[in-house]
């Protein structure tokens, strides 16, 4: 009767994981599917007719989805740089120097994260038009830049924090400056924390739609815009092609975090 | 001439806050400015009139979307997380560790592509239930609306919420659980009554870190549910785009702030008690 009862008890436990498979794979599927879809429709439950003909039509170097996927990793380079420009010094400044008001300014660069954006984005776009540069990379830029910051802040003030203080007094009793030690200790050991949220804003901008759709166009075509008119234009295969290119780097992220974020880093974060 | 360690901590951190301060500060406040000036000028409540009058079936939508999907988030994060750390059947527990994260990092906007697709009415999930004999081809509809919605952001957040809950179940002291199956205890009992208690902190800090995202995105309404009604984002654009019209978009957007400032507070108020803690 046990063996019955923790029988079934397997049988629904592996029903439900069945389940849980479909609805959390069944989307992504159905988007492959839609990529090498060249005829589909209604009653058919599968694509009539396969093919690249849309592949080849988006990776045509002339194609509207390689130019847009240019600008994306054009302006996701420039972000990454400038929120590293501005979160080392401030990273470093929170971790290791005395700062007064230490956590009203962590959670000043929180709030950009913490407030429904929308508001605030179509604000910044009417600044950006009276002076002149809404539709440009350089405003799509400071936008996702000041979005990420947060990531940026927080986790090089924790990789800083990580840093051994006993080895840059090391370097300072052996008579190096405060800036080399910087430069040649603190930094270099900081860096796979400071890399990985590099790595995090990268895929945060090429990610971010709401702040671009409001800056950025029509002068400036992201893939998520690309994506996001192909779609409400019905072109489903090229909304899932684009789909498509825009998970490669989220995928690889996720296989990839650990090996750069380490354990001692993340339980700084934020503290 | 020398710096204190204050001030070049100061002048370390000052580019970064410029950019805060230009980017959400300054538009923080027009918002707030624009939200209640009337159209002479001077203080007046016009805008939101206008705001409730037009969209008040849209606040209430937006909210209980909202409350729903972090409801299902959580549930959904409970029995995963749950199931990663009291699990038995290994071979259950390696599928599920290997599944459940694949939605964590994929943008908003490639979610709402799939789900557009997945839950239309001749996509792939009727067409699925079709083929099993579950349901008949008349009886399958379109779960493009308020469904389709939230069924996206739970697809969406669920891996984030399970992956603060499981690491915080996994560092909780195995000892007491172990002592609590070994009294004749339930699994299930073990996790409601046991281990979801000590990390209820965690779970608050990410449904409500949930709240804010949800309620910030503008892509996922657009490309689900295009009709009436819709989440107040996708209302804030469309009087920005159609009408230019300034003040009613902002005190929607005054009014998403109120909603998540319940939500804000009691995270900011964790983050404080963390703080004080020594």
């Amino acid at each position: 009767m046990i063996r019955v009862a923790s029988g079934l008890r397997m049988v629904l436990a592996a029903f439900a994981l069945a389940a849980f498979a479909f609805f959390l794979i069944g989307p992504l599927v159905n988007l492959a599917l839609w990529s090498v879809a060249e005829r589909w429709y209604t009653p058919y439950k599968l694509p009539v007719v396969y093919g690249t003909r849309y592949w080849e039509q988006v990776f045509r170097p002339t194609g509207d989805a390689m130019a847009s996927l240019a600008t994306s990793v054009w302006i996701a380079v420039l972000t990454v740089l400038l929120a590293l420009a501005l979160s080392i010094p401030a990273g470093y400044a929170l971790a290791r120097l005395k700062l007064p008001a230490r956590a009203f300014f962590m959670v000043l660069f929180l709030l950009p994260q913490a407030f429904p954006s929308v508001a605030i984005y179509i604000n910044v776009a009417r600044v950006f038009y009276n002076i002149g540069i809404n539709g440009t990379v350089f405003a799509v830029v400071l936008v996702h830049a000041a979005h990420g910051l947060v990531y940026s802040v927080w986790i090089a003030a924790a990789a800083f924090a990580a840093v051994d203080k006993d080895l840059e007094l090391a370097a300072r009793n052996i008579g190096a400056s405060p800036l080399k030690t910087f430069f040649s200790v603190t930094l270099p050991l900081a860096a796979p924390g400071i890399i990985a949220s590099g790595i995090f804003v990268f895929l945060e901008s090429l990610d971010e739609f709401t702040g671009t759709f409001f800056v950025g166009v029509p002068q400036v075509t992201t893939l998520p815009l690309l994506l996001y008119n192909a779609a409400m234009g019905g072109n489903y295969q090229v909304a899932s092609i684009t789909a498509l290119i825009l998970l490669v780097p989220s995928v690889l992220f996720m296989l990839f975090i650990e090996r750069f974020l380490r354990a001692d880093v993340l339980a700084k974060v934020g503290a | 001439m020398s710096l204190s360690q204050r001030n070049l901590a100061l002048l370390l951190i000052a580019p970064g806050l410029a950019l805060v301060a230009a980017l959400f500060l300054y538009p923080l406040c027009f918002s707030l400015i624009s939200a209640f000036t009337g159209p002479q000028g001077g203080f007046s409540l016009q805008a939101f009139g206008k705001a409730w009058e037009l969209y008040s079936g849209d606040v209430v939508f937006t909210v209980v979307i909202v409350l729903a999907s972090c409801f299902f988030t959580g549930l959904a994060a409970i029995i995963i997380a749950g199931t990663l750390t009291l699990g038995e059947n290994r071979w259950i527990v390696g599928t599920l560790k290997a599944l459940y994260r694949w939605p964590l990092f994929i943008p908003f906007i490639v979610a709402a592509q799939c789900m557009r697709t997945f839950l239309a009415k001749n996509g792939l999930m009727n067409n699925s239930f079709v083929s099993l004999g579950l349901i008949e081809p008349l009886q399958a509809v379109s779960y493009l609306d308020w469904r389709g919605i939230i069924a996206t952001f739970v697809w969406k957040q669920t891996p984030f919420v399970a992956l603060l809950l499981a690491g915080a179940l996994a560092s909780l002291d195995r000892a007491t659980l172990e002592a609590g199956r070994n009294l004749g205890a339930s699994r299930m009992r073990v996790l409601v009554e046991l281990a979801l208690p000590q990390v209820m902190p965690q779970l608050l800090v990410a449904l409500v870190l949930s709240f804010v995202t949800m309620l910030s995105v503008l892509s996922v309404p657009m490309m689900v549910a295009g009709s009436q009604p819709t989440m107040l984002t996708v209302d804030m654009a469309f009087r920005i785009n159609a009408y230019g019209d300034y003040a009613t978009a902002n005190a929607l957007g005054v009014i998403t702030y109120l909603i998540s400032a319940g939500a804000a507070i009691i995270y900011l108020k964790r983050g404080m008690a963390k703080e004080n803690t020594p």
